[in-house]
């Protein structure tokens, strides 16, 4: 089965089940990775389930619609491969998706 | 920069700012005595009639008793049923849209194209003159900028450094709190604690802390922004005393610093660090809006949150039971407070274009009113909406907040306030007995309260 990896702060690595048609934030919830929080439920209207894309999948994600954009920019952790993990759909080239946890989420 | 904002920064660069704030006043009394413009009479408070007596058309959500009296849950309760997009044509602050339905709010706050936070989000208008710039009421792309320039003071890796000294002054509060006696919640602690983490963020003067509170309640309190009880004149006086002690202040941290101080995790030890702000003094209604949006935005909310808790846990026997059996359940029952407790029930936009909401034409130009009071409590996003959970799974989802780019930018500081509080109040006491009513402040926007009588018991020894 196709999963995706989140590697918290602390270097842990946190493995789960890629769910099609699922926003990563969705499957980062159902499956209690520590450190996204999701308080407004996946509309980009939070800035809660900030991640980092790995450098190795910068390229295969989509790129960040103006909301999500405009979230991210009040984010001083921003970092160049940052998005809002509710933005990002999950499909099946998505297989292996590693993204990164920042410190804190804001 | 146009012509008039370029006087305007030589005028503000020049002239002191509380002669400034000052001047601003005269101008406004001279102009009302020429002419002769009456302010209506003050309000005054009559029953509010079952909400079942009342014309749908007639529901006025702007009268400021809705919450002193009880009423405002069953008048949201029916317009979210019957009207969830509602207009109201003749308020004393003239015609605006209640949108009361959680979904619909989320849809309105997200969209800052559509619905502008300028020039106000308070549903009146407040006393002219006293427009000071904050961005809570501003548009990108100026929002943005000066939001980026003050929210590092209130970021988590800041609140790091400062939870220790909040934690200290918390222990200090609460261990000189009477116990086995009746005495006035919000003012021993509500309002104590506040003071002390508005004065850790300023690192305002200690002793002088309670200023703070007492200049943000009268900003807050205006009758024609909130349908309030703060005099114009006194918030005037309270304005310009407040712009000399922030001066004063900017000042005197200048020159600790280039004596050779260490900068702290204050507000202004940042901004003086900060390239594009370390002459925001310079820029008065700037800078005075910043600090003014900070003491405000951080002083009723987390208030009422410390108060809200108490009353709420004792209207909720079981769930206080719950929590004494398990204070790791602190941190979602903050959440928890900060939804059923809404301490601030509303954020009001205008429309920048012809729109429709929810089935409603709304005209460019039209003012709305996002009651979050009422979002917070609507069943179709939280399952029994008004019992108070403590573990409610979608807690966090609350709308207190707000959503969008406004977002709360103190949400972690308040989260953090609140979670020490209940921590150390728990290793203190067995009980937190409300022993009598609470008094409810008189306003549409704050839903807060001004006194709460308790009693403690302490915890036995272990
Ligand atoms: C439980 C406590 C609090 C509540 C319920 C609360 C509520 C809110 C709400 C509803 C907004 C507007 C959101 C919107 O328009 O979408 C807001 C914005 C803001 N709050 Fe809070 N607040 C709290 C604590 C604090 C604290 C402690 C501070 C600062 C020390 C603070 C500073 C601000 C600032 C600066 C803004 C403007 C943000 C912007 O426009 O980008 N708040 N808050």
């Amino acid at each position: 089965m196709a999963t995706v990896n989140f590697v918290t702060f602390d270097g842990e690595q946190v493995e789960a089940p890629l769910v099609e048609g699922q926003s990563l934030m969705q499957v980062a919830i159902d499956n209690a990775v520590p450190g996204i929080d999701g308080d407004c439920g996946g509309e980009a209207a939070c800035g809660t389930c900030h991640v980092v894309v790995d450098q190795q999948w910068a390229g295969r994600c989509s790129e960040p619609a103006d909301a999500e954009e405009q979230m991210l920019e009040m984010n001083p952790d921003r970092q160049a491969t940052s998005r809002l993990s509710c933005q990002i759909a999950l499909s099946d080239d998505l297989g292996g998706l590693t993204v990164h946890l920042p410190e804190f989420q804001f | 920069m146009d012509t008039l904002d370029r006087v305007v920064a030589t005028v503000q660069a020049n002239v002191p700012m509380e002669r400034q704030i000052q001047g601003l006043h005269l101008y406004q009394k001279a102009k009302a005595r020429l002419l002769g413009t009456s302010r209506p009479a003050p309000f005054a408070e009559e029953p509010i009639p079952p909400v079942d007596q009342v014309g749908l058309a007639d529901i006025d959500m702007s009268n400021p008793f809705m919450f002193r009296q009880g009423q405002w849950m069953p008048y949201f309760a029916r317009l979210r049923d019957e009207a969830p997009v509602h207009f109201q044509a003749n308020s004393r602050f003239g015609p605006y849209w209640s949108v009361t339905r959680y979904d619909d709010i989320l849809t309105v706050d997200k969209d800052h194209e559509t619905f502008s936070a300028e020039p106000f989000i308070v549903i009146g208008t407040p006393p002219p003159g006293l427009e000071v710039e904050m961005f809570i009421a501003m548009d990108p792309p100026r929002h943005d900028q000066q939001r980026q320039a003050v929210q590092g003071v209130v970021a988590p890796k800041n609140l790091k450094e400062m939870e220790g000294l909040i934690r200290e002054r918390v222990c200090d509060v609460l261990d000189n709190l009477p116990v086995d006696e009746p005495f006035n919640w919000v003012d021993r602690v509500s309002v104590e604690l506040t003071a002390r983490m508005l004065a850790t963020l300023l690192d305002f003067p200690y002793e002088e802390r309670r200023k703070l509170v007492y200049w943000s309640d009268l900003a807050a309190g205006s009758e024609e922004a909130t349908g309030g009880t703060s005099d114009t004149d006194e918030i005037f006086r309270g304005v310009r005393d407040m712009a000399r002690a922030f001066t004063d202040l900017w000042h005197a941290k200048a020159a600790r610093t280039a004596a050779g101080e260490a900068p702290g995790f204050d507000l202004i030890s940042m901004l003086q660090a900060n390239e594009s702000t370390k002459d925001l003094v310079k820029r008065p209604m700037e800078f005075l809006g910043n600090l003014t949006l900070l003491i405000v935005g951080g002083n009723d909310t987390t208030r009422n949150s410390m108060t809200g808790g108490v009353l709420a846990l004792n209207q909720f026997p079981d769930e206080f039971a719950k929590l004494k059996a398990n204070p790791s359940l602190i941190p979602g029952m903050v959440s928890e407070i900060i939804r059923w407790q809404t301490p601030l029930a509303y954020m009001r936009r205008v429309a920048t274009k012809d729109t429709v909401l929810n089935g409603q034409f709304i005209r460019k130009g039209d003012k709305l009113v996002m009651w979050y009071a009422s979002g917070n409590r609507d069943g179709r996003h939280f399952d029994r909406p008004d019992d108070f959970i403590i573990d409610r799974s979608n807690a966090r989802s609350h709308l207190s907040f707000g959503f969008g780019l406004h977002r709360c930018m103190g949400n972690r500081l308040a989260e953090l306030q609140l979670r020490i509080l209940w921590e150390e109040l728990l290793a203190r006491f067995d009980d937190i007995e409300v022993v009598g009513e609470p008094e409810h402040v008189q306003s549409n926007f704050v839903k807060g309260y001004s006194s709460l009588p308790v009693k403690l018991t302490r915890k036995a020894a272990s």
